[in-house]
């Protein structure tokens, strides 16, 4: 991390024209933002992938579609492409992340849900420090599309889950406990609602509720 | 492609060479301490003298009236912290939602050093109305603290307008033996455009600063109305009547002094100019860009303000490419703000996230040419163009309306 931190010494994204000053963000990011690797421009062309990954919104700023193609005998991923709604680090970091995922013949599925976002960082010989979170939704949304694969490629005991966050306190109910109603099946909130009494004694929660059903609808089953 | 082209005028402006030179004789020829007795002091004290006139000129008010300060923040804070403390007891202060956080920031310590805070919210082009002003009022009421004209959307608040009702209000509320309410207003981006006539104004209280009129950084001015009480927040040798200790910055004064009486005479014939280009870019911008939601008000906006929303993508990706081509602006988008908070002006407009995250300012100063905004034209369809075919986001406009219209608007009592 200390690469980080050197890099992020200045804390100016945007340097005016002729100063002599460094731009705060590395030669790499400047290059993958300027020429993003793997980039998808029309996502309607895009055919014959087995892995479809989303995460993030446009409302908290970042979001992230991944599409993969993975060979089911070497359990690798021979092609990853990738749309991002996001800053410069963002679309850089997505960038990197598809070339990390692909090079050298492809990346193993238990390696590439090892993929954190500090990785992706120094990969990208670091960012300034607080662009850092920027780059912590390119490795989500990955796992997010592995999973996806492992659902329609009937590896479900595969499934990697992300952290748990209270949704109802009164129910305790999680988002993992919603992501598991879905991934049984539960296709709306009558059903989730059946699996784990969420937001029943407290209504005030179920537009999130709501939220994260389509969320995790459309991650394993869009 | 080595264009520089500085669209960020309202971040902070050049120093007008003509204020330079005014400042030239004060760093090494008179440099005396105001506060000497000799020869070489009286001239420092005589700039002083002529700027602090100059200022009053302007402000339509008498020279006495005027504090220096070390820029338009420390005067916001000695406004509303020096009247506040000036109480010595519990008060009520109101505020609006949309101001400069050196004034949120004021009021929010305050607050949390025990004194009441009302925050106002503003309407979808981000006027304060005098009716939430009427609401808020309370009998312990002692501060209003609204801006001028915004830094981010430019809009204009009916400062006049609040002003005459305060002061009216103030009549009666001291035959009820109540205390006056100060009525303070941060013009720090209007002073170069608007009229800041204390008088026709009817305010209490004025910030302005040096940094974005082509005068110097580092300068400001609080000017108090007689009877306005204050405790300095600064404590030192007494300088500017007490309420500013501190050696006076002479060439710093000089330069603001002048600032202001260039924009003075020059900002009618200026703001035509810039109205005109402002108008123009705007339409072209919101014609030749579909999803692009223009933020503030169309007309009562500051002539150099143009802060549109292009909705799909995010601001800093668009600034960086618009730094690729020499072009300098600035973004309402949590990735630049160091909080991570989207803007909190775009946001009190009742827009959803998104709008914040992709709005892009561009203000406009005297060097700003037709020539500057058509490069940008040619070039910014093309980047919003990228940036949204590598997008995987299609934010609906009907919801981003609805999300406007839905927005709540309430008072709120801290």
């Amino acid at each position: 991390m200390s690469q980080t931190k050197k890099s992020a010494a200045a804390d100016i994204d945007i340097v005016p024209k002729g100063s002599d000053e460094a731009w705060a963000y590395s030669k790499i990011i400047k290059d993958h933002f300027f020429k993003p690797r793997n980039l998808i421009l029309d996502a309607k062309d895009v055919k014959g992938y087995n892995g479809l990954g989303m995460v993030g919104s446009p409302a908290c700023g970042d979001m992230m579609k991944v599409w993969l193609w993975i060979d089911e005998k070497e359990d690798k991923i021979k092609e990853m492409k990738w749309q991002t709604f996001g800053c410069g680090s963002a679309i850089s970091a997505t960038s990197m992340l598809s070339v990390m995922a692909t090079e050298n013949g492809g990346m193993k599925l238990d390696d590439a849900l090892e993929i954190k976002a500090q990785h992706i960082t120094e990969r990208l010989g670091g960012l300034p420090v607080r662009k850092i979170h920027c780059s912590v939704l390119g490795d989500k949304a990955l796992r997010s599309a592995i999973n996806n694969y492992f659902i329609k490629s009937g590896q479900k005991d595969r499934v990697i889950k992300e952290q748990v966050r209270i949704i109802d306190k009164q129910a305790k109910v999680t988002d993992h406990d919603i992501e598991e109603a879905v991934l049984e099946g539960a296709q709306n909130l009558e059903e989730v609602q059946k699996k784990t009494k969420v937001g029943i004694g407290n209504p005030s929660v179920i537009p999130e509720v709501e939220q994260l059903i389509r969320f995790y609808t459309e991650k394993y089953f869009g | 492609m080595n264009k520089h082209i500085y669209l960020d005028h309202a971040s902070t402006t050049p120093t007008d060479p003509r204020v330079v030179k005014a400042m030239e004789p004060y760093w090494n020829e008179k440099y005396g301490n105001p506060s000497s007795l000799y020869r070489l002091s009286l001239a420092s004290k005589q700039a002083i003298i002529d700027s602090r006139e100059k200022i009053a000129k302007v402000l339509n008010c008498q020279p006495d009236e005027i504090i220096f300060t070390g820029g338009g923040t420390e005067s916001i804070n000695l406004a509303i912290k020096g009247s506040v403390w000036a109480a010595k007891k519990p008060v009520h202060i109101i505020t609006s939602k949309v101001e400069h956080p050196a004034v949120l920031n004021s009021c929010q310590r305050l607050n949390s050093q025990g004194h009441k805070l009302s925050i106002l919210p503003v309407d979808r082009y981000g006027f304060v109305s005098l009716e939430d002003v009427k609401k808020a009022i309370k009998d312990d009421t002692l501060l209003v603290s609204i801006m001028m004209a915004n830094n981010e959307i430019g809009t204009i608040q009916p400062i006049q307008e609040i002003g005459v009702y305060i002061e009216k209000l103030n009549k009666e509320r001291v035959e009820k033996g109540l205390d006056k309410i100060y009525f303070h207003t941060d013009a720090c981006q209007a002073a170069g455009a608007l009229d800041i006539d204390v008088k026709k104004l009817h305010v209490d209280m004025i910030t302005i600063n040096g940094s974005k009129i082509y005068g110097p950084k580092g300068v400001g001015v609080l000017y108090l109305k007689p009877g306005t009480k204050l405790i300095p927040i600064i404590d030192g040798g007494g300088q500017e009547k007490k309420m500013r200790s501190g050696t006076e910055n002479v060439p710093g004064i000089v330069g603001m002094a002048e600032a202001l009486d260039i924009a003075y005479q020059e900002k009618e014939k200026e703001n035509k100019r810039q109205i005109e280009l402002r108008d123009w870019f705007i339409e072209q911008l919101l014609k030749t860009i579909d999803k692009s939601i223009l933020n503030g008000d169309p007309k009562k906006r500051l002539p150099n303000n143009i802060n549109i929303s292009f909705l799909d993508i995010e601001g800093e990706a668009v600034l960086l490419y618009l730094d690729e081509i020499g072009v300098m602006a600035s973004t309402g988008s949590a990735c630049t703000s160091s909080s991570l908070e989207p803007s909190h002006v775009i946001r009190a407009l009742g827009a959803p996230y998104e709008v914040a995250h992709g709005s892009i300012r561009f203000t406009m100063g005297k060097s700003t040419t037709k020539k500057d905004l058509q490069h940008v034209l040619e070039n910014f369809p093309e980047i919003v163009k990228k940036l949204r075919q590598a997008s995987p986001a299609n934010v609906d406009m009907a919801e981003v309306e609805k999300t406007f219209v839905d927005a709540e608007r309430k008072i709120l009592d801290l």
